[in-house]
């Protein structure tokens, strides 16, 4: 078996990332959606819904949580589970900001 | 046997508290001080009162010259260390003095933080971090004039504050959206602002500096957006960075700041440091609290054997300005697992939020109302399970009245002349006599019969308390009724208090209508919004992040996370070089489907999120804009080919609907608004299943309204006839601008008009001759506003983060 160590990747400044929205980073064919909170908390979701494969990244970003754009689900932004009577998860990534510079765990 | 020689580098606070836990346990150590500045040690968190006037540097000095003669401290005052040689064990001072140490404690503090703009070295800019800093503000503002802070954090209010005090014009530039954001959240910050611009301070939040203007001495600050702030003093008070230039030189273990392990030791085992050049377990501190604590581990340490470590804990923030109650502690970020207990009194203009995680306090952000922070702190850094009294928690300590506390105690506390509806003048005695007499049960029968909470309602709470107090049992809270979780508060409450109290930002509806939530939710925010654009024209800014995507990057999402893409074509009417345009769009990009849309125009889909402000510039140069065919606005203006080719037509029906759509387009709604206009009562464009339709007769114009062909479907009804092409047009503007300014968001037309009446709406818009003319104008003065092409200001480069990824990652090929 391969074990594979992670790798901290900059992504680039945090002022990029608009407060209550997302930037997506492209890694090879998967999007990942980096998430900014109005209290400039970073979080790192796959950029794809449990539940229509819906891009998280446009949704409405509220308390710890963003909503999907296509069909409203709600989804939490530090664990990428599903909220409220709604059942699925969305792949989370490690994510940290080091001298405004956010760098994601790949 | 002699006794050791301990050297201090830095004479402020963490050093002076260090020493006095010191000579309490050993006297095992004679000390020199080096000092850079010149003067003893003095408390630096004071100088805020200094500067305002309130302290003199008398009343702030910690350690007077006495002190260090009865523990026979050598201090060489204006003095600077310049090297530090570990070998040897010895510092060399810039006089070139020489002093050997057994152990050496760095406490050299912190540097303000300079922006270096253009600039920034001009006499009159000035940081704020020591007396001379403190005393040079204040001759500064005897000669009066405007002082600019750039900085809205704990240091730079402080200031503010205090040069107003002064008696000096304040602007506070601040970068991010809302003051002291790292202690505060949102909802406090607005709340800050509104009492800081209530004493005649200038804030501006998402202010850029871009250079400092002068040519001999600052005379003004000019910001990325080109606005200039005349100053004549400039105080900068970004933050701080710890001063680690000596310890750096001397080769010992340095990140943030010097890094120490727990006991507060450098890498070298004969050199401790404390204060805020210190970093340990990975953090830097500024606040006074943990640079004390450093100072009692180093302390216990250099006497001798100890256990004592340096252990984070949550440090209460306060500002120091006179009035302005905020406090604030821990973590209050959101996060999974959290949960928000928010208390907004907008009467007293109060906030108080607690976060709770598992069962207990992680965080409070509290303002006006302080007297329960010490107490919120506590039960954070006893880690103590709230659940018993999770209902009265967000009340206070006065209201924790041991097992079971009665969550309405607050209410039946109350003396029976309490007035609860204030709009009324309503007692709770009143209300519950009425109760009593009537037999009242419902909130609508209390209403109808005391006139509480029949106005602006924010007492609503209130009055149910006291229904359940007077009924008890027989009292079931009635099922909320509010617009989202987030409020108790109906669509129709939130838009009459938006007017009624001149509420003009998303915070100030939340503060002064007492939302329950710190940010509110998909279901509100986007509502919200609306009703501001839609109320405060040219006044409210659009807040973004508050809009579903859609509207955001004016494209309709489309399930495979692609957007489609539809150019306006006023009354259906295109030309063969739009067409051409429109094609080679198609071809460049390789859009898949290409299709026409319902109403009249082309629609293009699955165009990928990266091509779309390339689409849009290519169709902008062709003369064509946005279709906004994702608004909760106008969308599309029908026609039938009228009178210039059908044999039937009876009127323009095609020119009318360019023109009514050049008059709309732009519009927001609360919901999507179609028209359609028909040369003929054979009503080729379908007129009477449209929001609005006109049909032409002979005589005139048909305005017909409420009609709806989607989940619902219902014909139009008749609003009435009007002469002339003129009259169309102020109609369909005043019934569009009422629609806007009584319509609940996201409800159509035809439902708006089922709740309001279809006679009331005639009388408004076509009977009074006055009101149409009153709405239509109010219409035309917020199209002012809203007729700029979104399209185009995407191509000039705004919001460009919307429309790339901020990172591209090309994966190698694995083997």
């Amino acid at each position: 078996m391969n074990v594979q160590a992670k790798t901290w990747v900059s992504i680039g400044p945090l002022t990029e990332i608009p407060r209550q929205g997302a930037r997506c980073v492209k890694n090879g064919d998967m999007s990942i959606a980096v998430f900014r909170t109005s209290q400039d908390q970073v979080f790192a979701l796959e950029d794809k819904c449990p539940h229509k494969n819906g891009p998280l990244s446009q949704g409405i970003v509220h308390d710890g949580c963003v909503t999907c754009p296509l069909h409203n689900w709600v989804i939490s932004l530090e664990t990428g589970a599903a909220q409220g009577a709604d059942v699925g998860q969305t792949a989370t990534f490690e994510i940290k900001i080091k001298d405004g510079i956010v760098l994601l765990a790949l | 046997m002699s006794k050791k020689h301990l050297v201090i580098v830095g004479n402020g606070m963490a050093p002076g508290r260090m020493l006095e836990h010191l000579f309490e346990v050993t006297d095992a150590y004679d000390v020199t001080i080096f000092n850079a500045e010149p003067r003893v040690n003095y408390d630096r968190i004071m100088l805020s009162p200094v500067l305002s006037g309130e302290k003199t540097y008398a009343d702030i000095i910690i350690h007077g010259e006495g002190w260090y003669e009865e523990h026979g401290i050598t201090l060489h005052q204006g003095e600077k260390i310049t090297e530090i040689h570990r070998n040897e064990r010895k510092v060399l001072s810039e006089a070139g003095r020489e002093v050997a140490y057994d152990k050496l404690v760095i406490a050299t503090g912190s540097n303000p933080f300079i922006i270096p703009l253009p600039g920034h070295d001009l006499p009159g800019v000035l940081a704020y971090r020591d007396l001379d800093d403190t005393g040079a503000m204040i001759d500064a503002s005897d000669k009066g004039g405007r002082a600019v802070v750039i900085g809205g954090g704990l240091l730079g209010l402080e200031a503010a504050a205090g040069l107003k005090q002064r008696g000096m014009e304040v602007t506070v530039i601040h970068l991010m959206p809302t003051l002291m954001e790292r202690q505060l959240d949102t909802a406090a910050g607005y709340l800050l602002q509104r009492e800081l611009e209530g004493r005649g301070i200038e804030v501006l939040c998402e202010a850029n500096t871009k250079q400092i203007l002068g040519k001999d001495r600052v005379e003004g600050v000019e910001l990325a957006d080109g606005r200039v702030i005349d100053a004549s003093l400039v105080v900068m008070a970004v933050g701080i960075r710890p001063n680690v230039q000596l310890a750096q030189e001397a080769g010992l273990e340095i990140n943030r700041g010097i890094v120490t392990d727990a006991t507060m030791k450098t890498s070298d085992p004969n050199i401790y440091s404390v204060g805020e050049c210190v970093e340990v377990g990975g953090l830097v501190y500024g606040l006074v609290a943990p640079l004390y604590r450093m100072a009692k581990v180093a302390a216990d340490h250099l006497a001798g054997a100890s256990e004592m470590a340096f252990a984070h804990a949550e440090t209460p923030t306060k500002l120091k300005v006179t009035g302005c109650d905020l406090y604030s502690v821990g973590d209050f970020a959101e996060g999974d697992g959290r949960e928000d207990i928010v208390l907004r009194d907008a009467m007293r203009g109060t906030y108080k939020r607690v976060i709770l995680k598992d069962n207990k306090i992680i965080g409070a952000v509290l303002y006006g109302d302080v007297a329960d922070g010490g107490w919120y702190n506590e039960l954070l850094k006893s880690g103590e399970d709230i659940s018993e009294m999770r209902e009265t928690l967000i009340f206070g300590q006065a209201y924790q009245g041991g097992a079971g506390a009665d969550p309405l105690a607050a209410v039946a506390n109350l003396a029976d002349d309490a007035e609860i509806c204030g709009c009324n003048g309503i007692t709770k005695g009143t209300i519950m006599a009425a109760i009593q007499a009537k037999g009242l049960t419902t909130l609508a029968d209390v209403r109808a019969h005391t006139k509480a909470s029949a106005s602006c309602g924010t007492c609503t709470g209130l009055v149910e308390n006291v229904m359940a107090l007077t009924l008890g049992d027989a009292f079931q809270l009635p099922a909320s009724e509010g617009m989202c979780p987030c409020t108790p508060h109906s669509h129709g409450h939130v838009r009459r208090l938006i007017k009624a109290k001149g509420l003009k930002s998303i915070p100030a509806v939340m503060q002064a209508l007492e939302w329950t939530t710190p940010e509110g939710c998909a279901k509100c925010r986007p509502a919200l919004n609306y009703y501001l654009v839609a109320d405060w024209p040219g006044v409210y800014v659009d807040d973004q992040q508050s809009r579903f995507i859609n509207e955001r990057v004016h494209a309709n999402i489309q399930k495979d996370g692609t957007y489609s893409v539809v150019p306006r074509m006023f009354g259906g009417i295109t030309t063969p070089d739009e067409l051409r345009a429109i094609a080679d769009v198609a071809d460049k990009y390789e859009i898949p489907t290409v299709k026409v849309t319902g109403g009249q125009r082309i629609d293009l889909l699955g165009v990928k999120k990266e091509d779309l402000i390339p689409v849009w510039a290519d169709l902008n140069a062709a003369g064509m804009i946005s279709g906004a065919a994702y608004a909760k606005g106008l969308r599309t203006v029908k026609t039938c080919v009228g009178s210039d080719w059908c044999r039937f037509g009876t009127q323009d029906s095609t020119g009318l609907g360019i023109k009514l759509e050049h008059y709309l387009w732009g519009a927001w709604t609360p919901a999507k608004l179609k028209l359609a206009v028909s040369g003929c009562p054979r009503n080729c464009a379908e007129s009477t299943c449209k929001d609005i339709g006109i049909v032409c007769v002979d005589s005139g114009y048909e305005v017909l309204y409420g009609g709806a062909a989607g989940l619902h479907i219902q014909g139009t009804t008749k609003l009435g006839t009007v002469p002339s092409e003129e009259d169309v047009i102020e109609v369909v503007g005043a019934l569009t601008q009422y629609y806007r300014e009584t319509g609940f968001y996201l409800e159509r037309i035809y439902k708006w008009a089922d709740r309001l009446g279809y006679d009331h709406i005639r009388e408004v818009i076509l009977d009074d001759l006055d009101q149409r003319k009153a709405y239509n104008a109010r219409f035309a003065y917020a199209q002012s506003f809203a007729q700029v092409d979104p399209w185009a200001e995407f191509v000039s480069g705004k919001d460009a983060h919307e429309f790339n990824p901020i990172n591209i990652r090309k994966l190698e090929a694995a083997e």
